[in-house]
């Protein structure tokens, strides 16, 4: 499928098929298990969940589509909860945390760097240094909570620094939207970009709102509802990325041409052999949805699939550590904070944001609290006081 | 039986990745925390919940103090019935997830057929149906008491708590009879130290029969966690230990 990106038709609907064994696999190991393998099962998780709850809401906003979706979604529900399950049991919830935020971290830079259009660019490069932030107190919290070392999970593929201090992220509602890219202008990765983004964070969200509450200790509690907070803005400000004036049907095109570009970036790059027949398998069913929805464009509204999908196979996801890009970003938009659909300078942030900001902080600051002096070193901060 | 664990592509630790960490180190070091000060500030924060917190729950009334039946517990009043029924609560509740720990170990041992390395799945079975046993010993107790086996007591709800990663180890299909059985270990420790426990607070109250009828679970308890021990040994130290499992 060199040339173009739709044309194998992949999987038929009829044969995409499921046992709950096949469901239920063996998990990968937490230990030997390369950690972008952990990443691209954490990121099709968030995908698949984006493509069940956009079919869901759909669902209820029409009569017509239903069925089809219904019988699209039967697959999906199952493709998700397949990935989600090669989660390993001896993955704490904290531990899965700080493979959300790597998931984050690494295919926010990669996204960032892909993307053809700045000022959507600037907006990934703007949340990217937000997640950086979550990374580091997720790990201070786990050092000093639990006393154990985020890089296990890491591999040292991510640095684990401050970022934009998560205190500083909170903002005024209108501060977190975003102009939307043009559904006639905008280029066909810029769109898969924005969905797959939106499907990370919205996971993320749902992730820390289930796991949060199961946490004894106040300072966990705290930390999570604060950063579930951010995972908020992040869905508010990315999906805001949206053109809000394509179809429906447009949408679920491109959603299912998401699936389809995601599972083709984690099979190219996969070294477990379990995972990539996984995402080989996935992928054809993808294509198979796509050539569903596609024929459901052609016949309901008249229109030719090609004027919203990738003429080729745009350029993959990278799933490789980006330390050099991220460290470079820092040093330059750390500062950077928002004013309405912008992203200004400090001085030039809403007064709105600054006032939200004082008024949610005013009882202090968990993210504050809980990194207070923190520097990542290897084996816990508690490795240096016996040095 | 599966083999003790073994070397392979462990990807954890710095030296995994010696370029990589020697680079994401540096970085760390030269860094600025957002804050200066110490891990204090969490401490704050604890206090301040702390010294707000309402308890896990209470106990339930018991049923016939409720329709003004006079009961043993009511002749127990200045005397901490509810220390009692609250430990009561934890080890029937203890017991009761003991049963179901060591059905899955049985399992365990049987498909990996532990008897060959001198672990007999006939013992597991033995001591899990004394767990069983046990339960009813508590429940018998507690009702004799006026007080409802069936509710659960803060006591009972953190015992959990503190004891629920030791089933999730046994219950991995991943991990090994070992592990599996050093996760034992801890319950049985806990099992043995809480009917010792129990019964000296039963004798302290008086209740001389209840205080009776413990002593023989005691003394399995004892036996669990002898056989226990002596099992890791023989899997962990090529000298044998002289303890051998009891016949009781
Ligand atoms: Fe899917
Ligand atoms: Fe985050
Ligand atoms: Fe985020
Ligand atoms: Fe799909
Ligand atoms: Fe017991
Ligand atoms: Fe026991």
């Amino acid at each position: 499928m060199a040339s173009k990106f739709f044309e194998s038709r992949g999987q038929s609907l009829e044969k995409q098929q499921f046992t709950w064994r096949e469901i239920v696999q063996q998990p990968f190991s937490k230990l030997n298990d390369d950690a972008f393998s952990r990443v691209r099962s954490i990121l099709m998780n968030g995908i698949e969940f984006e493509s069940v709850m956009f079919q869901h809401m759909l669902a209820r906003a029409s009569r017509d589509l239903r069925p089809h979706l219904a019988r699209v979604r039967q697959v999906e529900q199952h493709q998700q909860k397949a990935v989600n399950w090669m989660l390993p049991p001896d993955q704490s919830p904290l531990e899965t945390t700080i493979g959300y935020e790597q998931v984050a971290v690494e295919v926010t830079a990669s996204i960032a760097q892909n993307e053809p259009d700045p000022y959507l660019a600037q907006v990934y490069r703007f949340g990217l240094l937000e997640d950086f932030d979550h990374l580091y107190r997720y790990s201070a919290l786990l050092d000093r909570l639990e006393g154990k070392d985020a890089n296990n999970i890491l591999q040292s593929y991510t640095d684990i620094l401050p970022g934009r201090p998560t205190i500083e992220e909170h903002r005024a509602a209108l501060d977190n939207l975003r102009r939307p890219y043009d559904r006639r202008k905008a280029a066909p990765i810029s769109k898969i970009n924005v969905c797959l983004i939106t499907a990370a964070e919205q996971q993320t969200e749902n992730y820390y709102l289930n796991v949060g509450p199961l946490f004894s200790d106040p300072v966990a509690r705290q930390l999570y509802a604060e950063i579930a907070s951010i995972e908020e803005q992040h869905v508010t400000q990315y999906e805001s990325l949206m053109d809000p004036d394509e179809t429906v049907l447009e949408k679920w095109l491109l959603h299912e041409a998401t699936e389809v570009y995601t599972y083709r970036s984690c099979l190219e790059s996969e070294s477990d052999p379990r995972l990539k027949k996984i995402w080989e398998r996935f992928h054809e069913y993808e294509l198979g949805h796509l050539h569903y929805v596609m024929e459901l464009f052609k016949t309901i509204e008249k229109r030719d699939p090609e004027e919203v999908l990738p003429e080729k196979l745009p350029e993959l996801l990278t799933f490789a550590n980006h330390r050099s890009y991220i460290r470079s970003v820092l040093d330059a938009e750390a500062d950077l904070r928002t004013n309405g659909m912008d992203i200004v300078k400090r001085e030039d942030e809403s007064s709105e944001s600054i006032a939200y900001r004082n008024q949610v902080n005013r009882e202090g600051s968990p993210s504050q609290a809980v990194a207070a002096g923190y520097r990542w070193i290897p084996g816990t901060e508690l490795n240096q006081k016996i040095a | 039986m599966k083999k003790l664990t073994e070397m392979g592509l462990n990807r954890t630790g710095v030296d995994s990745s010696p370029i990589d960490s020697k680079d994401i180190i540096g970085a760390a070091l030269n860094s600025t925390p957002t804050s200066l000060d110490g891990d204090e500030e969490i401490g704050k924060i604890r206090a301040s919940y702390i010294m707000n917190a309402k308890p896990l729950g209470t106990l339930p009334v018991p049923g016939t103090i409720k329709g003004g039946v006079s009961t043993i517990l009511e002749k127990l009043a200045g005397n901490r019935p509810e220390l009692l029924i609250d430990k009561l609560g934890e080890r029937l509740a203890f017991e009761r997830t003991g049963t179901r720990l060591y059905e899955a170990i049985v399992q365990k041992c049987r498909v990996l057929d532990s008897d060959r390395a001198g672990i007999p799945v006939a013992t597991l079975e033995r001591f899990r149906d004394q767990e069983l046993r046990h339960f009813g010993l508590v429940r018998d107790a507690l009702m004799s008491l006026g007080a409802d086996p069936t509710a659960q007591t803060p006591a009972a709800d953190a015992a959990a708590v503190a004891s629920g990663g030791i089933l999730k180890v046994v219950s991995d299909p991943r991990t090994s009879v070992l592990q599996s059985f050093e996760a034992i270990l801890i319950a049985e420790l806990a099992d043995f130290e809480s009917w010792d426990m129990l019964i000296r607070v039963a004798e302290e109250m008086e209740l001389k029969e209840i205080a009776a009828s413990f002593r023989g679970a005691y003394d399995e308890e004892k036996v669990h966690l002898e056989t226990i021990r002596s099992w890791l040994s023989d899997l962990m130290l090529t000298k044998k230990t002289a303890v051998k499992e009891s016949a009781a």
